[in-house]
């Protein structure tokens, strides 16, 4: 899976299981003030990454991530690792 | 979207009556229990001839392992859980002076540990619904304190506050997150008091009497139901007038 494979497959995340708008999702917006996304939100989309990228996000490493593009960045790692 | 309803320690008391008061409200129920696997049988066979659809689930709730595969479980059997009823309980009485770490250990497991273990594997497929139910049997030992019952107490009042955080958590999701608090109820539990226990328990009771384990699956009937969709966060004593 290719960099533009995880980031279609995010968008399409972030449309699916939290109900956001396709247009506001760019990779530098970031997942609180551009996406308007609470705590628990940010908690389903890394259940669903990991449910549908196969990889385990540790609560330490999610806390750090701001933006769409640092969660594309994240995945990308794991799945190379 | 399908009714299933899992209710912990199914098999007997007020876990089993709210396993068939649920099943009569048309849920399929999984009648979770640790060891009576002959009475949670007859549990499920009541359920079927009464045209329901129930399946029994033998875990140890207070075991992680065995809680995500009663879940894996009842999914497949049923379909995913949409209300949850943290029933599962035990009692290990003793003054504090003489209890045991392990009398200890072993009712916070059980009572406790088993709501957060079970409410935790129902939230993914909850969240993902954006809706269900959370209904947790606490005890009025919890509301009051009961000496000799530290443990239980403890288990119970955690339960009080693990119910309310929850509602804050998860309200935003529409999933509803209650308990209730029963007193005296009418089970192999309070039969192992003895009649001069009760007796006296029965003189402290507004209504005089001990409760039956159906007037508690009744409030938590109501708990489940669509008419229930404004409560949450609550602990409804059901206890005859006995913590006033």
């Amino acid at each position: 899976m290719d960099r533009n494979d995880i980031e279609s497959k995010m968008k399409e995340l972030l449309v699916e299981e939290l109900g956001l708008d396709e247009d506001k999702i760019t990779m530098s917006a970031t997942f609180e003030e551009d996406l308007e996304i609470d705590s628990l939100g940010v908690v389903e989309l890394l259940m669903a990454l990991e449910d549908n990228f196969g990889v385990q996000i540790p609560d330490e490493e999610a806390e750090s991530l701001v933006t769409v593009g640092e969660a594309v960045d994240l995945v990308e790692k794991k799945l190379n690792a | 979207m399908s009714k299933v309803a899992l209710v912990t320690g199914a098999s007997r008391g007020i876990g089993r009556a709210i396993a068939l008061r649920l099943a009569s409200d048309g849920f399929a129920v999984g009648v979770n229990y640790a060891s009576s696997s002959a009475k949670a049988e007859e549990v499920v066979a009541q359920i079927v001839a009464s045209g329901g659809r129930a399946v029994a689930i033998k875990a140890n709730v207070g075991d992680v392992n065995e809680v995500d595969d009663m879940f894996t479980t009842i999914s497949e059997e049923l379909g995913p859980v949409t209300v949850l009823v943290n029933n599962a309980g035990i009692t290990d009485d003793g003054l504090v002076l003489r209890m045991s770490v392990d009398q200890w250990d072993r009712v916070i497991t059980t009572n406790l540990r088993s709501v957060y273990l079970c409410t935790k594997a129902a939230l993914r497929g909850m969240i993902r619904a954006k809706g269900g139910r959370i209904i947790s049997v606490s005890s009025v030992s919890g509301v009051s304190g009961n000496p000799g019952q530290a443990n239980y107490a403890a288990s119970k009042a955690g339960i009080i506050g693990f119910t309310k955080s929850m509602a804050k958590e998860v309200g935003s999701r529409g999933i509803t997150v209650n308990a209730v608090a029963p007193g005296f109820i009418a089970t192999d539990m309070t039969d192992a008091l003895g009649d001069e226990v009760i007796d006296a328990a029965a003189h402290q009771i507004s209504l005089g009497r001990l409760g039956s384990p159906e007037e508690v699956a009744s409030v938590v009937g109501y708990l489940a139901s669509d008419e229930a969709s404004y409560i949450t966060g609550q602990t409804i004593v059901v206890d005859g007038g006995l913590a006033l």
